[in-house]
């Protein structure tokens, strides 16, 4: 019971982060319709930069935390404008497999600059341990969950209140509504990959300060698919849900498992079965929106 | 106004350029499909000018070509100008010419359906950093009360109510000249005068110039104090509102009030009128 009620809570904070990046990845899908295999890189690069900041140049966290951020957003405005921008009006299956291209262009360019080891962050925090329903859970836990509660309500914050905010929204319901109102699509568009991948540094080097940084970090890339899928690919909280979702799976996979199946590797085939029947009976996702339609 | 004055004597009071002028313009989509053949119209400060015409004549490429929404379709504007308080504006995208003061309200209202009354009224403020944006929210409130009342989402909203949201959206951004692309449509008889009527008010308590695009030739005259009429991608007549009226060709197609004619026999199309150069 007591290894159940622990996968658990590692489900959830787990799934907390893969909530993070789905929503990120849907971030980027809703605002300029491209699906974005390279978002998991963008957890990679950012917690490499971090890591490079913190150990080669001795930055105290706090600086080469804020460094990395706005090192990551301009990176992902960059590789919008760069990349992505020219791409704008050919067909999706273009424009994806230029994102796998980005996948394992930067995932080789990692391993290149970093070799292929993973490497531990400087410890940050003293280690200590907190009590949650009678099981010692590590702070480090604790931390990476508070950090993806606080990016969920900052990203409610942003689409209900700001204008920015208001302004993307504009821009995933229809571009030329929205130009129409003065917003420039462009500009949207290179702010959605900022900030999504902005967000997934913060992740990236949440799960580096956890586990260290390696090569293993863009394989959040791939769970996020099936989380946002199951969420429906349009829902920013449909990402949030299914991030979750996938995360308490695994790992209740893992235990029926190891206690009684004894198959092996469940834990990572999971998520896609579970995504799979899930489409069968709702093909836009649990959250994923049908048009709102007068008749 | 009479262009070729006397330039003789001492300054005479020169007439006002108008607000808009858009002058002999061609826009073509997909580069080869030509909609627009040699376009003029112009909208002096301070009015409504109604841009009237059958299906398909090119009346909402020309409000599209005017406030830059051409590129989603993929058409341009290949040729002539469009001034807008003397300064050419073709070419610029759609949220630079949001921001010189034209507002396109367009066809079917195109509310954001997914959003609240209000989220769709901060939006038309989206180009506006001043402070007013809260006392406008009010003013479109006053004068649509049935909006404020409604606190659900835009989509769920009536016909109506979606046009009224629609035109109180172009009023947060405080525009200098609107576009009104059908405001009648798909609204009943009792509507279209409600929406007509506020047009004509918001035309004189803010002082706001409309270029209307309308199906609905009547009202839209009745509202207006110039028309013009379009027939395949070209201006063919244009004069006062009550001269159009009053025009015997106007009414057999486009009032369709004649009652003597009975028979086709003797039905005309416009002919092209040159009126440029």
């Amino acid at each position: 019971m007591n290894l159940f009620i622990q996968l658990m809570i590692n489900g959830l904070i787990v799934g907390a982060l893969y909530g993070v990046v789905a929503m990120c990845f849907v971030l980027i899908y809703k605002a300029s319709q491209v699906v974005n295999f390279a978002q998991g890189e963008f957890l990679l690069i950012g917690a490499w930069v971090c890591w490079w900041l913190l150990t080669k140049q001795h930055l105290p966290f706090i600086w080469g935390f804020l460094i990395s951020l706005a090192f990551m957003t301009l990176f992902g405005v960059l590789i919008q404008i760069v990349v992505l921008r020219p791409l704008i009006g050919e067909p999706v299956i273009s424009v994806i497999m230029v994102t796998v291209g980005l996948s394992i262009f930067f995932q080789a360019l990692m391993k290149w600059m970093f070799g292929v080891f993973a490497q531990p962050f400087p410890k940050i925090f003293a280690v200590t341990s907190v009590n949650i329903l009678g099981l010692p859970v590590q702070s480090v836990y604790v931390m990476s969950l508070g950090v993806s509660l606080l990016i969920m309500l900052g990203f409610g914050y942003f689409f209900k209140f700001t204008r920015m905010g208001l302004a993307m929204r504009a821009t995933a319901y229809n571009q030329t509504v929205a130009a129409s109102l003065g917003i420039s699509v462009k500009q949207v568009f290179a702010l959605a990959w900022g900030i999504s991948a902005m967000v997934s540094t913060v992740a990236g080097v949440v799960v580096g300060v956890v586990n260290g940084v390696s090569s293993g970090l863009s394989g959040y890339g791939l769970k996020v698919f099936p989380a946002s899928i199951l969420g429906g690919l349009d829902s920013i909280i449909g990402g949030l849900v299914g991030g979750i979702l996938v995360g308490l799976m695994e790992n209740l996979a893992n235990f029926f498992d190891s206690q009684y199946l004894h198959w092996g590797n469940l834990y990572d085939v999971v998520p896609y079965y579970v995504m799979i029947v899930i489409l069968m009976v709702k093909p836009y996702g649990l959250f994923g929106t049908e048009d709102i339609e007068r008749v | 106004m009479e262009q070729r004055a006397t330039d003789a004597g001492p300054p005479a009071p020169q007439p006002a350029p108008p607000l808009l002028q858009v002058n002999n313009i061609e826009v073509v989509y997909n580069d080869i499909i030509l909609v627009l053949r040699g376009l003029s119209l112009s909208v002096p400060k301070g009015e409504i000018v109604a841009l009237l015409g059958a299906n398909g004549a090119g009346k909402s490429t020309t409000l599209k070509a005017i406030s830059g929404l051409l590129w989603g379709e993929d058409g341009a504007v290949t040729r002539g100008e469009i001034l807008f308080e003397g300064e050419r504006i073709n070419g610029l995208a759609g949220d630079k010419i949001v921001r010189r003061g034209i507002f396109q309200v367009m066809e079917g209202r195109r509310i954001i359906a997914d959003m609240t009354c209000l989220e769709n009224l901060k939006l038309g403020a989206f180009t506006r950093r001043d402070r007013g944006v809260r006392r406008d929210i009010e003013m479109v409130y006053d004068y649509f009360p049935r909006l404020k009342e409604r606190t659900g989402l835009a989509g769920y909203l009536s016909g109506g109510e979606q046009q009224m949201l629609a035109i109180g959206r172009a009023l947060m951004a405080r525009p200098k000249l609107i576009l009104m692309d059908e405001p009648s449509m798909g609204l009943s008889p009792l509507l279209v005068k409600e929406v007509f009527g506020i047009i004509r008010k918001l035309n004189r308590d803010l002082g706001i110039t409309i270029l209307l695009v309308e199906q609905n030739a009547r009202m839209a005259l009745q509202a207006a104090s110039h028309g013009y009429i379009m027939e395949q991608g070209k201006i063919v007549l244009d004069g006062t509102a009550s001269e159009l009226i009053g025009n015997e060709d106007v009414k057999e197609f486009y009032l369709g009030g004649s009652e003597e004619r009975r028979s086709f026999k003797n039905l005309k199309s416009f002919r092209r009128r040159k009126r440029w150069l």
